[in-house]
């Protein structure tokens, strides 16, 4: 597969090849690589003095801590869904299948202020279908860190299914129904046959849904309420510090989420030919 | 293959067959109702409630709420702006996605990880970035902050990947010997790209497109500190919708969203109909 996508060119060599490429690469260094090699400047435009007054800083390394709890409890809740629900899908037929496929992409297209707004019409805790009842019995979800999660597993829903169903599809069940032929049971056939085949696809959605819920913004604001020191995440950090006019905080703090953003992107990419070659 | 590094932009989902399995066990079954339950707990009723808040205030309160002047006019920036990103992203995602299939040239892999680098990174952090090159200290010398062309920039940068990702593996598979029987009949490099590649490609890109469209309307976060978001100038639907939320104006969010939602729903259904088509083709 490696080889086969970089085909020779089938006419020659001409002329039009390099200005595509001239126009390409000049597109995409001034949409997306010099602005990012700014923001990593202008971090350290005074050396380390930003990044470190910014992990010294109770409320920011609060925020960190807060942004990673939520964003690994968000990647378990969904890798769990996820490798579920694309079994599922995959393995067994049932009434409205096609309409649940469907409707597990709609996250995806979904504004995240959408998001927000949605959970809070049915868990705010004042006015909401559920919200009121579950408060009474001692559960606050918006305005707290369960509708964060909340808000980040919604965002982030599709990914690991979108990873895994093309894996399951091509490996087929061949392996399954021998295993199960030889008499093991549904969870030995599980851990010992279906995992091992779609490890990785489970890894790059475990990846892209931990970049992805790390960086959440528009949907966590809506339902956290922002309260310093307990309910705020690293984004929500960048965003008050430009508007408090630290201006240096704020890109610090952009800087350390585009570095694991982009760590995110280089892991996929590194893992992803290798197990194709 | 080396060319899709990010999926959720390849079209997994278009591929997603829904051909017939197993009968459900119990124990299926019982899995089945788990995740039916939590996926109504999570997106199902909550996107409802947002529907049925709408419809609260009756057509006449929906309606008064949409056409007011402040918010039609997000609305008819956001749906404009939308459409010109999805036709540049149309034009360059599938010139990005040839030179990416098709050339090869030393860092080739560094641009492959720039093209994932929008789907990546925190949104707020994406309007930063944009800021630094294109705000008030920017090295060019141009400031387009607080301006309309900031919000084309800010869809533009966070659209890049879908065209690309969608286009990329179809491009691949796409046998060359078909073009080069094509050349060799006498056609020419334009009449080979309209009449051999971009009718192969059009599924494609329609899917990236409406992908690309959907998540242009829904953009928030880079547009926050990019677009100083000025009523009636540069302010888009959801800034619209969380500044009602913010002035516990619930009736006129939940209207805002309910079209913002029907045009997500749109681009489902758009995105099944060309799997469908695509399905029968093949």
């Amino acid at each position: 597969m490696a080889e086969h996508s970089i085909t020779r060119t089938p006419v020659g060599r001409r002329p039009g090849r390099y200005v595509l490429r001239a126009v390409v690469t000049a597109y995409l260094f001034l949409l997306v690589a010099w602005p990012l090699y700014l923001v990593g400047r202008n971090a350290l435009a005074d050396g380390f003095t930003s990044l470190g007054d910014i992990l010294t800083d109770p409320d920011v390394t609060h925020a960190l801590r807060l942004t990673v709890v939520i964003a690994v409890t968000a990647v378990v809740i969904n890798t769990v869904f996820g490798v579920g629900i694309s079994i599922l899908l995959v393995r067994y037929d049932f009434p409205g299948k096609r309409t649940l496929n469907a409707l597990l992409d709609m996250p995806l297209s979904v504004s995240p202020i959408v998001v927000g707004l949605a959970l809070v019409l049915v868990y705010g805790g004042r006015e909401g279908w559920f919200g009121p009842t579950l408060e009474a019995a001692g559960f606050q979800i918006i305005f707290a860190t369960p509708g964060m999660v909340l808000a980040t597993v919604f965002v982030a829903l599709p990914l690991v299914i979108r990873e895994v169903v093309p894996v399951l599809q091509e490996i087929g069940d061949e392996q399954e129904q021998a295993a199960r032929s030889l008499g093991a049971n549904a969870v030995q056939t599980f851990r010992r046959i279906t995992l091992p085949a779609i490890k990785w696809g489970v890894i790059y959605g475990v990846v892209l849904s931990l970049a992805r819920s790390l960086g959440e913004f528009g949907a966590v604001k809506v339902v956290s309420g922002n309260v310093l020191g307990e309910t705020r995440t690293a984004t929500l950090v960048v965003e008050e510090k430009y508007l408090n006019f630290d201006k240096g905080g704020s890109y610090a703090t952009a800087f350390l989420l585009a570095l694991v953003a982009v760590a995110c992107i280089i892991v996929v990419s590194v893992l992803r030919p290798k197990e194709d070659r | 293959m080396t060319s899709a590094t990010l999926a959720p932009d390849r079209p997994a989902a278009p591929r997603r067959s829904v051909r017939s399995g197993l009968p459900l066990t119990r124990v299926s079954g019982l899995g089945l109702g788990v995740a039916m339950v939590w996926f109504s707990l999570l997106v199902l009723i909550p996107l409802a409630a947002v529907a049925v808040t709408a419809a609260e205030g009756g057509w006449a309160g929906f309606w008064r709420s949409v056409t007011n002047e402040q918010t039609a006019a997000t609305i008819r920036l956001t749906v404009g702006t939308a459409l010109l990103v999805t036709l540049v992203n149309i034009v360059m995602g599938t010139l990005i996605a040839w030179v990416l299939v098709r050339d090869r040239f030393f860092g080739k892999r560094a641009l492959e990880i720039l093209i994932d680098v929008p789907f990546a990174l925190p949104t707020i952090v994406a309007g930063l970035v944009l800021l630094s090159l294109y705000g008030p200290t920017s090295p060019l010398g141009v400031n387009i902050a607080n301006t309309r062309i900031a919000v084309f920039l800010a869809f533009l940068f966070v659209t890049l990947p879908f065209i690309v990702r969608t286009v990329q593996p179809v491009l691949a598979e796409l046998d060359p010997e078909v073009e080069e029987a094509a050349a060799s009949l006498g056609a020419s490099r334009y009449t080979t790209f309209r009449r051999i590649v971009l009718p192969s490609l059009t599924p494609a890109i329609a899917a990236g497109a409406a992908l690309s469209f959907a998540r242009a309307v829904g953009e928030y976060g880079s547009l926050v500190l990019l677009t100083g978001n000025l009523p009636m100038r540069t302010e888009v639907a959801s800034v619209r919708i969380l500044s009602s939320i913010e002035n516990d104006n619930i009736d006129s969010a939940a209207a805002v969203a309910v079209v913002l939602l029907a045009i997500s729903l749109a681009v489902i259904v758009v995105l099944d109909v060309i799997q469908r088509r695509v399905v029968r083709r093949g």
